[in-house]
């Protein structure tokens, strides 16, 4: 054991997991992530804020993807236009995930980062999985 | 089989990729981050720096293409003339407009992404393998790759991608010509050069009205056209003589109606129940199969909701990132990489960009060969047998104790990673693959020791 947490030393200036918290389908296909607190983090951070930072992100995607008048008249005057509009244009979706961006990095920095956590945005990830990597502290003892 | 070519990958590559990778080192330093297109591993072509993206078989987009302007371009020229002079400047005009809007919605929907899904990460696919290990770990056969989900009550099934390393989101398919999963996959439409996914649907949908609205249009104009000239006292054969062209617009327009007419028809029908062609001929929610009260758990029972949801609703982006840059850790020992991979196998002429494809080739190979070859032995999960070439190396990593380089649930890709750091760009097609997976291979290894006695494994010796 102790000969793999050196090596891992000398190969890596902080060693790491990574926590994937997978989609929840249950309403169909819509951008929504499962609450479920899952048990690594059990030790890193409350399982309040865990769910309250997920539940956030999946509002804003709700936002994002939500059918009103407004999403209908941005599709219906892109259709008029034959889609042109879009070179153009910012789509209401994009805005949104900009909005995310700047939340999830606003929580890394408040939350995430001084537990030792970092949140992953989910567009790079194909909006598939949220990545939550773990970076273990060297000072203690061998790796999860 | 198309994937043999890539089984020698790991040894020779292996030997060779230390020294050239540092030969070639210093001269990649100096060279341009590259984008993630040029490391895409579908079979996609790009133009335009990764704007426009098109299936590698772009079919009979040209065709499609060149039908339309030829006609349109006939239309103009020898039947518009004579309309304008006798009946009304609008058909021109008319004409045009729908010929743009068709041409327009043609190319939008050849060149839009139509709902790519990237693949799996590394560690993601690790992930996956380790939740799908640890609840079938005891069968003979590894347990068919499919979850089920309740979506609105209803169950769904989800499918494995094996090429993808993930499981399909519900109305995703994967499709072998473009060698991607898409998003709400529709069908791989050849005349239009790319696959039907959510993303490209609206596009579609519109190409096919405005086109059936153009060939019907055109066929009317034509009609009239050749009907107004024989009323002048001459006779058809007269008429037609004297525009000739108008035949061959007669024909095109004759033979297109049928087809597009009817594809119309029938996307319609699919737009507003909310369905996919896919599902459609599959016959996922048809009554005759399902035995209790269940339909289709997307649709909202309520056609101008599903128009308005399917048509109109908001452009979901584009997952796959193409013109993001790679980070320059993986851009420059991934140049290197590949030249030493590049040089050391016979590879089919495929672009630069085709590299990180061979290693999910690979992986693909490898985890197809464990389920052909392997089946008939309960022995470790997919990924153990296939370690012991690398093992030698593996192993020196490794402590003692860990006899056996079987890690159940960790993926043939971490020992790939392992035995070549060169090689993990290879595998991101995205930049925050940067924590190099030894580490959490290893310390998994310490962990799951333990249990691996349970499962049996073949010692290395």
């Amino acid at each position: 054991m102790a000969e793999t947490h050196s090596l891992q030393d000398l190969q890596q200036p902080a060693a790491s997991s990574k926590v994937f918290v997978q989609r929840d389908y249950g309403s169909g296909t819509i951008s929504k992530f499962q609450t479920k607190f899952p048990s690594e983090l059990e030790s890193r951070i409350d399982k309040q804020q865990f769910e309250e930072t997920i539940q956030t992100l999946n509002n804003l995607y709700a936002e994002a993807e939500k059918l009103g008048g407004k999403s209908y008249l941005e599709g219906c005057l892109a259709c008029l236009t034959a889609y042109t509009v879009f070179l153009c244009m910012e789509t209401h979706y994009e805005k949104v995930l900009k909005k995310i961006s700047r939340y999830i990095k606003d929580q890394n920095e408040k939350i995430y980062a001084p537990r030792g956590l970092l949140l992953t945005d989910p567009i790079e990830r194909g909006l598939r999985v949220v990545e939550i990597t773990i970076f273990e502290d060297r000072n203690i003892g061998s790796g999860r | 089989m198309k994937n043999c070519e890539y089984q020698q990958i790991d040894p020779r590559a292996l030997s060779v990729s230390p020294s050239s990778a540092q030969q070639n080192h210093t001269e990649k330093k100096v060279q341009r981050s590259r984008r993630k297109w040029e490391v895409f591993p579908g079979k996609n072509k790009f133009f335009c720096d990764g704007r426009v993206i098109l299936a590698r078989h772009s079919g009979v987009l040209p065709l499609t293409l060149g039908l339309i302007v030829v006609t349109c371009g006939l239309f103009f020229a020898f039947d518009c003339p004579f309309l304008v002079e006798h009946l009304t400047v609008f058909i021109p005009v008319i004409g045009g407009v729908l010929f743009l809007f068709v041409v327009i919605s043609l190319l939008r929907t050849s060149f839009t992404d139509p709902g790519i899904l990237p693949r799996a990460t590394p560690d993601e696919a690790a992930d996956i393998e380790k939740q799908i290990d640890t609840s079938g770990s005891s069968t003979y056969r590894p347990p068919p790759r499919t979850k089920e989900i309740l979506i609105n009550q209803q169950v769904v099934k989800l499918k494995y991608c094996f090429t993808c390393k993930m499981f399909r989101p519900p109305r995703t398919s994967h499709c072998s010509l473009c060698d991607n999963c898409v998003e709400r996959f529709d069908h791989h439409c050849p005349w239009v050069g790319n696959c039907v996914g959510k993303r490209n649907y609206r596009f579609f949908y519109s190409f096919i009205i405005s086109l059936s609205f153009l060939t019907s249009f055109i066929f009317g104009c034509v009609v009239t056209h050749i009907t107004l000239r024989s009323q002048e006292g001459k006779s058809l054969i007269q008429a037609v003589q004297e525009s000739p062209a108008s035949v061959v617009e007669l024909v095109i327009c004759f033979f297109s109606i049928w087809s597009v007419l009817g594809l119309s028809g029938f996307h319609t029908y699919l737009v507003a129940s909310n369905l996919t062609t896919n599902e459609d001929i599959k016959g996922s929610w048809s009554s005759k199969r399902c035995t209790e009260e269940s339909g289709n758990p997307y649709s909202y029972n309520n056609i101008i909701t599903n128009c308005c949801v399917t048509l109109c609703g908001p452009m979901p982006p584009s997952l796959i990132d193409r013109r993001g840059f790679l980070s320059v850790v993986e851009a420059t020992p991934a140049a290197a990489a590949a030249a030493a991979s590049a040089s050391e196998m016979e590879l089919p002429p495929f672009p630069a960009k085709n590299e990180a494809n061979m290693c999910t080739r690979s992986t693909k190979s490898v985890l197809e060969r464990m389920v052909h070859s392997f089946d008939s032995r309960g022995l470790c999960p997919p990924g153990a047998p296939k370690t012991t070439p690398l093992g030698v190396e593996v192993s020196s990593m490794a402590t003692p104790s860990a006899g056996c380089s079987c890690q159940p649930g960790v993926a043939p890709c971490p020992p790939f990673s392992r035995s070549s750091k060169r090689r993990d760009s290879l595998h991101s097609s995205n930049p925050a693959f940067r924590l190099a997976s030894p580490s959490p291979s290893l310390s998994r290894t310490t962990l799951i020791l333990g249990d691996a006695h349970d499962i049996g494994f073949i010692p290395l010796p």
